[in-house]
């Protein structure tokens, strides 16, 4: 999944105010406070509706539109404050990545038929500016750099790959793991990339000379079914909290049963320098899988949970193996993404809904 | 159903392959023969050119969507492209690279419609070729077969099943057609259970017991004889033969180069051991892959399950159309049912009988066919609908039987498939 673009404070959010006037003059009415994000007070406000089930969405970085895939091979954009919806057709299958680059002006979305699209965001018909053939097979998710320089993508194939974010070319690959790769994870300082795989191996990988440096375990993300004879789980989302001390790997565990979704959702945090597990968050009671994970700037972890319990918001703190909060959406959801102004949520669901939520109190009335 | 014997005659003490013979010079009244092969020249014919079948069966119910029959970029596609394949205009869900290659060697029965979405249902109504009704009991095609296509090999298990699990022994799927039809199970692909004679009894030992049992057999047969007694001897016999032949079924004596062709996992091992099987002249073999009961992420567990299946199973068909086996060996690649053309919330297809494939190939049918089609979203046929019996009916045509033709069983004539349905002519060559 796309890196989480890490939120702004909900101060700095605020208008910068102007030079204050001298203290003789009449000193204007003091700004309001800013909304600060309060999780127990998250609620659905708008829903906007596709014809086909959603699979991941995204916020473009200026906060200006939501980016969701779909079941039909499409991309829907919807514009923030009217709803309105535009298609983005080009893949041939499912999109599983969508991340941004050249400011938020361009979207790159990443399709199961292993092609990178390139796509103007504010075009009226967006149309595809560059397509390239990336990986064989499924593309599974994708980053882009904290500089906005480089894609990363990664998939099947078992590579993660590096891209000129401005023309597409190939600037270096990542090969090691021995199964198909689930999530990449940029560190904000840029130096070094992470990536997770079906078996729960987490591989810290240094940029400059491409090797790998380091790997987490999250093993726990993964098991082998002897009676149905098949591997399941895989580190499917990840996220650094903004000091990049924690890393939180999500996926599920408890899969008594995988074919017929018995399974319960669940998200590791591990300390980054030393690599040693701190806490495994659950959500008592809820089968599904954590589908993606964010550090909220103050300090709450969110996750988004779907499976046959339906869909909840989860926030959880870093003491705490269970959540404080849980928030259950109306349909199951498949994919999470906080917009920058912190405060609000878009999910992706199988009800063909994209639904964005607010984590301040209702307005009155 | 018990299988008795009307007489008490010696010939059915006679070992397979001569009872074979017997029933080709004509031993027609020998109760629980097949009528079909007491014509001479029919049996003849199967002596000059066994017949041997192969079974894919992929447990738990795959989606034809993401193989025989893919429907991309509609509502119920899925994520996977079709590619193209040997046979031109035919594509095939893009999971079977390997598989694709060699589609000029099978057939596609893409308007298999069973109605039932019950596993053990379908699961019976597939391998029996008849719907599931009380009281009444039916031998799996493998029994058929074994008992059908009685082998020119001596001591080899007429009916063999390769389990994706561990287990072994003996399977109860020859109904009527009894106990010496049914299935030897070769847990994980291991040999036969208790197939190596224990260290610490010598050769001479066990040569003297055999002897003392066959003497008391005999004593007791010739008094108090049944088919269960039967049996029980020839099992005996069986099992020495087995013993006497256990490297048949020993895999690790193929190449190392076929391994790494084949895969070097359980199903690709146990591709490889059908492969050595047929060679050594069995009649039936079955594999089983499991498992594709994808009510949750269909997509996943189909990439690694078909993933696994479309490299072994590709080389088992092309070393065998090489080898010159695909005349004599049917292969039939089949499930319970197929899967909804509907996604569920989980990523998941569920149970769906009414519009699903079959793939045939090899003996007696028409290679690069395609029979049947589905609507645009693959939720109903709309030409060339087939069932359980048809197929049923065509397997055994395809290995030159004729399928309308009866056992006798207790001195009744049961029919060998469905009496009130017939096999696919467009598919058979």
């Amino acid at each position: 999944m796309t890196q989480p673009q890490t939120p702004k404070p909900a101060s700095e959010a605020a208008p910068t105010p102007g030079e204050a006037p001298p203290a003789d003059q009449p000193q204007p009415p003091p700004e309001p406070p800013a909304p600060k994000a309060d999780p127990k007070e998250t609620h659905v406000v708008q829903e906007w509706k596709h014809d086909s089930p959603l699979i991941c969405c995204r916020f473009d970085p200026q906060g200006r539109y939501v980016l969701a895939s779909a079941e039909d091979s499409s991309v829907q954009r919807w514009h923030l404050e009217s709803g309105a919806k535009t298609p983005m057709v080009g893949h041939e299958s499912w999109v599983r990545g969508i991340t941004f680059c050249d400011g938020g002006n361009t979207a790159v979305t990443a399709g199961s038929e292993g092609r990178l699209i390139w796509w103007p965001v504010e075009a009226e018909q967006p149309q595809p500016a560059r397509t390239v053939e990336a990986h064989k097979g499924w593309i599974r998710c994708i980053a882009t750099s904290p500089d906005g320089n480089v894609i990363a993508s990664a998939g099947n194939d078992r590579t993660v790959r590096l891209w000129n974010a401005a023309d597409g070319a190939p600037v270096g690959e990542l090969t090691g793991h021995e199964c198909d790769i689930y999530s990449v994870l940029y560190h904000p300082g840029g130096e070094l990339l992470l990536s997770g795989d079906l078996k729960g191996h987490i591989k810290v990988w240094e940029l400059s000379t491409g090797n790998a440096l380091d790997e987490f375990d999250a093993t726990k993300l993964h098991s082998y079914n002897k009676g149905q004879q098949v591997d399941f789980g895989g580190v499917r989302t990840m996220a650094l909290s903004a000091d990049t001390a924690q890393l939180a790997a999500g996926g599920l565990f408890n899969a008594s049963n995988p074919l017929g979704a018995v399974h319960d959702p669940i998200v590791l945090r591990f300390e980054r320098e030393s690599k040693k597990l701190l806490q495994s968050h659950i959500a008592e009671g809820l089968k599904g899988i954590a589908w993606r994970v964010i550090f909220h700037v103050d300090g709450p972890l969110i996750g988004v949970s779907g499976g046959s319990s339906g869909g909840f918001l989860l926030f959880w703190n870093a003491d705490e193996e269970k959540e404080f909060h849980r928030f259950k959406l109306p349909n199951l959801a498949r994919d999470m993404d906080l917009h920058p102004d912190g405060l609000r949520l878009a999910t992706a669901h199988y009800d063909q809904q994209l639904r964005i939520s607010s984590m301040t109190p209702k307005a009155a009335g | 159903m018990k299988c008795t014997y009307a007489c008490g005659t010696a010939e059915h003490l006679l070992a397979r392959r001569r009872f074979l013979g017997q029933m080709a010079a004509g031993a027609s009244a020998v109760v629980g023969g097949l009528s079909v092969l007491a014509r001479p020249s029919a049996a003849a014919h199967l002596a000059q050119n066994q017949k041997r079948v192969l079974v894919v069966n992929m447990a738990g119910g795959l989606s034809q969507l993401e193989s025989w029959d893919p429907k991309p970029g509609t509502k119920t596609g899925g994520p996977f492209r079709a590619i193209p394949t040997s046979v031109t205009g035919l594509h095939i869900g893009e999971l079977l690279p390997h598989t694709a290659q060699q589609m000029h060697h099978l057939a596609v029965a893409r308007g298999v419609n069973t109605s039932e979405d019950d596993h053990g249902k379908g699961h019976f109504m597939i391998f029996t070729g008849r719907r599931q009704t009380p009281g009444a009991d039916y031998p799996k095609i493998g029994a058929v077969c074994a008992r059908a296509l009685e082998g020119k090999s001596e001591g080899m298990p007429g009916h063999i099943q390769i389990s994706s699990g561990g287990g072994g022994g003996r399977s109860n799927d020859a109904a009527y057609l009894g106990p010496r039809y049914a299935a030897v199970v070769l847990g994980n692909g291991n040999p036969p259970q208790n197939s190596v004679r224990p260290d610490e009894i010598t050769s001479e030992a066990d040569a003297e017991r055999n002897d003392f049992r066959r003497h008391v057999n005999d004593r007791f047969t010739s008094k108090r004889r049944t088919a269960q007694t039967d049996v029980y001897a020839s099992s005996y016999e069986q099992a020495i033969e087995l013993m006497r032949r256990g490297e048949v079924f020993d895999v690790s004596k193929e190449p190392e180069a076929d391994h790494e062709r084949y895969g070097k996992y359980d199903f690709g091992r146990h591709c490889l051991l059908a492969r050595r099987l047929l060679e050594h002249e069995a009649t039936f073999v079955q594999v089983t892959h499991s498992n594709y009961d994808t009510h949750n992420e269909n997509f996943n567990f189909h990439l690694e399950q078909l993933g696994e299946f479309d490299r072994a199973f590709a080389a088992l068909v092309g070393d065998l159309a090489d080898r010159g086996m695909l005349d004599s060996t049917l292969i039939v690649v089949l499930s319970e049912f197929g899967r909804t053309p509907r996604i569920n919330q989980n990523y998941g297809r569920d149970h769906w009988s009414r519009a699903w494939s079959v793939v045939l190939g090899g003996a007696g049918l028409q290679r690069g066919a395609v029979l049947g089609k589905t609507n645009d979203e693959g939720t109903k046929v709309v030409d060339g609908q087939v069932d359980h019996a048809n197929l049923f009916h065509t397997y055994l045509r395809a290995v030159g039987l004729d399928s309308t033709e009866t056992f006798e069983v207790a001195g009744r004539p049961v029919p060998m498939a469905d009496p009130a349905s017939h096999p696919i002519e467009e598919l058979l060559a």
